[in-house]
């Protein structure tokens, strides 16, 4: 069976010029660059290069980034660490209610702290009303965070906007860019942002990597306490080979972003008009336009997400879902939630994030296999055909309204 | 993760549909995770003669439903009364421990049908 991989935006394999790359880091070169010695100054190079190399692709200084271990540890950094920094100027964070978990329980462990956040809504494309956004800010506000790219729908925020209010009211910006690192042109000078995160599995590198940009002079307290590692900025030894790994799936992102995005893009309304054409009664979840051009999020009416997922997967393809029966906590997915997509379409909600090595025949053959299972489910579902209303007790009306 | 018994009962599931004129529906509502179940019965003598279901849920509520219409099948009421969630996932050679509140729907929809049933003929 062939494998298809439409689950980019869950993680991406290591490139092979990139694991080429790393692995003399492994053994040959195995020092550490803190070392003053000939192992050490052997792999310090290393280090900075690709601290180079990670600042070109989003405009920035080498000296403002700094290397962390994961997306989800910028998130933590940037936020728990310019409250402790300025705490005492205010403790009202501005988020939205669809950020990544990194962030919003990030923000929701602070609120149990005393802190006061606001989550803003979206609309039903998921996007955001920009004046409620400046209508949010306070004299106590000390932080706004808002992401770059959605990873469940991949809608794209104003960020240059939303940066330039943050100038306007003095208060910082933290933009988690995990999804948009790599997929559209990042420049952090132009967004007028103070910190951005960056990880390494979503753009070619290995998990377990990532970097946050943080504006020059800007007071941030460390989440790692310990050796002097990044100007005093995060302790812990470097993780050499993970960041040589970074520095280059960053600046081959760089060089190949705007071919491979044409490309990708093209796929992806490749397969958004196939299924659309295909299958009645299904919904884009997500901005029609302001999207990434990779992502493509759809709900199914009247069947289950996870039961979606299973069927491709016995078919070699692997995508994703927002259904609360893939979701571990069993509550469908927070972002079709704030956009007011109904509970049931949430559960059916199925995204296909595409990568650069997808190619035309993977795409034709999930829009020749996918109605065919979406109709046996379909098939199955109480909800599907519905004649006795009555019974109907998730009410077909609102699902009718599609 | 799934056992072959619940792929096997997943992707060829029986008794799948609806029967006109049912002698008893039951149909319940998950309140974990907001997944439906249907099952309808058809009786003779105290005996279910025919038992179809329709399921909006995971690949887990799909195969229990399977399972449990196939477990009831020729049964008289009063055995299928006994059946159990825990019975049906044993059936199926298990479920993982996040997927067991999935085979609840099943048992109680059946449950329900027979509930239905007997509230329609008070003195079968
Ligand atoms: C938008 C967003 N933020 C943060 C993260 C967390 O990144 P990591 O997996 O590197 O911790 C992810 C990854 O799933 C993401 O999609
Ligand atoms: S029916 Fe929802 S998790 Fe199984």
């Amino acid at each position: 069976m062939n494998h298809i991989y439409l689950d980019n935006n869950a993680t991406t394999p290591v490139r092979p010029e990139v694991l080429t790359a790393m692995l003399p880091y492994f053994s040959e070169q195995f020092g550490n660059p803190s070392s003053v010695h000939w192992a050490g100054r052997q792999v310090s190079g290393a280090l900075e290069k690709a601290r180079a190399q990670v600042a070109t692709l989003i405009n920035a200084s080498p000296a403002e980034i700094v290397f962390v271990s994961c997306g989800s540890e910028g998130d933590n950094m940037a936020i728990l660490g310019t409250l402790d920094a300025l705490g005492d100027k205010g403790k009202h964070i501005i988020t939205t209610a669809v950020e990544h978990p990194a962030v919003l329980n990030t923000c929701k462990y602070l609120e149990k702290r005393g802190y006061s956040v606001t989550y803003l809504p979206v609309d039903q494309d998921g996007m955001l009303d920009l004046v409620e956004l400046e209508a949010a800010i306070t004299p106590e506000t000390v932080l706004i965070s808002i992401m770059w790219a959605n990873n469940e729908t991949g809608t794209l925020f104003p960020i240059a906007e939303i940066g330039a209010i943050a100038k306007k009211h003095q208060v910082r910006f933290h933009c988690d860019a995990v999804q948009a690192v790599g997929k559209v042109p990042v420049d952090v000078q132009a967004a007028n942002v103070d910190f951005l995160v960056i990880s390494g599995h979503k753009l070619g590198a290995p998990k377990g990597i990532g970097a946050i940009y943080i504006r020059r002079g800007t007071k941030l307290t460390p989440l790692l306490h310990g050796g002097h590692q990044e100007r005093n900025r995060r302790a812990g030894t470097h993780n050499v080979p993970s960041i040589v790994g970074l520095g280059l799936a960053c600046e081959l992102a760089g060089q190949e972003m705007a071919e491979k995005s044409v490309q990708i893009k093209a796929l992806r309304d490749r397969l958004e008009a196939g299924l659309f054409a295909a299958v009645p009664q299904i919904k884009l979840n997500g901005h029609p336009t302001a999207r990434l051009p990779n992502t493509l999020n759809v709900s199914f009416a009247w069947i289950e997400g996870e039961s979606l997922l299973m069927s491709l997967d016995m078919k070699g393809i692997a995508a994703s879902s927002g259904s609360a029966c893939t979701s571990g906590s069993l509550e469908p997915s927070h972002v079709l939630g704030a956009m007011c997509v109904e509970v049931t379409l949430a559960h059916s909600s199925t995204r296909f994030s595409l990568g650069a090595n997808n190619t035309e025949a993977e795409i034709d053959y999930v829009i020749e296999i996918l109605p065919p299972i979406v109709q046996r489910l379909r098939d199955m579902s109480p909800l599907y055909n519905c004649r006795d209303r009555e019974t109907c007790t998730v009410g077909c009306e609102s699902l009718q309204k599609l | 993760m799934y056992s072959e018994k619940v792929m096997d009962h997943f992707s060829n599931p029986r008794n799948v549909g609806e029967i006109e004129n049912a002698d008893g529906v039951g149909e319940v509502g998950n309140a974990s995770c907001g997944d439906i179940m249907k099952i309808f019965l058809k009786v003779d003598n105290g005996i279910i003669t025919d038992v179809k279901f329709k399921t909006f849920g995971c690949g887990a509520a799909i195969a229990t439903s399977s399972m449990v219409t196939e477990m009831a099948l020729g049964k008289t009421i009063a055995e299928a009364l006994v059946l159990t969630n825990a019975a049906v996932a044993e059936a199926l050679d298990g479920l993982p421990a996040q997927k067991m509140h999935c085979s609840n729907l099943a048992a109680d929809a059946l449950h329900e049908a027979i509930k239905d049933y007997q509230e329609r003929h008070p003195n079968a």
